[in-house]
């Protein structure tokens, strides 16, 4: 693609004997550079890593054997969330019954998901509280916070989320119930082991329920 | 009527404009890349809605790849070179002053600990995550994480220290637990988890909250 010499032909005449002199071009014909600059370009776009990484913050309590240290989770405000094999949760709310019948499965999307059972437990916690005295101490460290819902701070101190990954559950499923409890501003979860029996069920129930999706 | 004659134009298009708008964008790509850290192994991390920064400096990461192994990097230099001689007095791993330096260029652990002096004698080329078994942490008896954390603690002592956790999208769950539990017994009762961000869902608590504060 070099550059139409069109000086050469035609033009006003010289006089007779005068040579002409071939007039050269100062453009350079730039498409080439342009295609490598382009080149460079899709590299660098396919290189480039845009979304910075975030970091969740996970603060763990130090383990205790004194009970006086322990926290004791009222069992109407307990919601406990087991986790299986195939994105699977189950849950339960209070205390396991002996023979399961509140053992119940969720999802992590859609119909059911365990976002509205959280929400929903949550709201049937808030609206079954009943001021006391201790309540005054909370409302007001949340007042001295900045908190614009301080009135609110103490009605969900009794919900208490306990999250029980089984051995076969994968990292992101913990981490998405983690950051479920984000999403809902859930004060108080704890991350505990899974018992036996608990694992048992969440077995059997995981081979009946078949894979499910995410 | 005839039509009037339209001047031929020449088909070449002046380049100079497309050219510089090539060239800023180039430069822009440019200076925005940063290429990623070399890594023990491809970690796919899960998604989640913080918005917390990774720190940069003074990071003690833990990565646990897809099937389950566990690997420890720190980015400083010189708190390698420290955190490998405390190992070496503490379990008395034999390592020459040549080996910690080799170990100090090391860009992670990712062995048993009587293994960890061979490991050194692994080319740069083929030291990737592939070549090794992992730092042991499967179960509670056999959990060598908690001696190179205790040792790391020792190295950090009155620093500031960033421990990150990596992990893959498909390991376990054990393996995550265990690895915590290494940490409650040095007392690291604080770590970050690296994820990819993602979107806070519109009508959640933290949506509103989020929106409350911005106003």
């Amino acid at each position: 693609m070099a550059e139409m010499d069109v000086s050469s032909g035609g033009g006003h005449k010289k006089g007779p004997g005068v040579k002409k002199s071939k007039k050269l071009s100062t453009r350079v014909d730039l498409t080439p550079m342009v295609d490598l600059g382009f080149l460079l370009i899709t590299f660098f776009i396919f290189t480039t890593t845009m979304s910075q990484p975030t970091a969740m913050k996970l603060n763990l309590p130090k383990d205790t054997d004194n009970p006086e240290e322990q926290n004791e989770a009222k069992e109407s405000g307990a919601l406990t969330i087991l986790l299986g094999t195939d994105n699977h949760v189950f849950y339960y709310e209070g205390k396991l019954s002996p023979d399961g019948s509140n053992f119940k499965s969720a999802s992590f999307s859609g119909e059911n998901s365990i976002r509205d059972i959280i929400i929903n437990k949550k709201k049937d916690v808030i609206a079954r509280h009943v001021h006391t005295a201790s309540c005054q101490k909370l409302q007001g460290d949340a007042q001295a916070k900045g908190d614009t819902n301080w009135q609110n701070a103490c009605a969900d101190k009794d919900f208490v989320v306990v999250i029980k990954p089984g051995d076969e559950s994968t990292y992101r499923n913990t981490l998405d119930i983690l950051d479920e409890m984000a999403i809902n501003v859930v004060k108080r979860y704890a991350l505990v082991d899974i018992s036996e029996g608990e694992a048992a069920l969440v077995k059997i129930s995981d081979q009946s329920a078949g894979p499910a999706k995410k | 009527m005839s039509r009037p004659k339209l001047p031929r134009k020449s088909t070449n298009i002046d380049m100079t404009a497309m050219c510089d708008v090539a060239f800023l964008l180039l430069s822009f790509f440019i200076l925005a890349t940063k290429f990623k850290p070399a890594e023990a192994v491809e970690i796919q991390t899960p998604t989640s809605v913080q918005k917390v920064k990774v720190p940069e400096k003074d990071v003690v990461l833990v990565s646990i790849s897809a099937d389950g192994k566990v690997f420890l990097s720190v980015s400083e230099e010189e708190r390698r070179t420290a955190l490998i001689n405390e190992l070496n007095t503490r379990r008395t791993l034999g390592l020459s002053a040549a080996d910690v330096e080799v170990a100090t260029r090391a860009p992670f652990f990712g062995t048993p600990l009587s293994q960890l002096k061979t490991s050194l004698s692994v080319p740069a080329d083929k030291y990737t995550g592939a070549t090794f078994p992992g730092i042991p942490a499967k179960d509670s008896t056999n959990n060598e994480l908690i001696d190179w954390m205790s040792a790391v603690v020792a190295v950090y002592k009155g620093d500031k220290m960033n421990l990150l956790l990596k992990g893959d999208m498909k390991s376990k769950y054990p393996t995550f637990k265990n690895v915590i539990a290494a940490f409650k017994r040095n007392e690291l009762l604080k770590f970050q988890m690296i994820t990819n961000p993602e979107g806070v869902p519109e009508d959640s608590e933290l949506f509103k909250t989020g929106q409350k504060t911005a106003q």
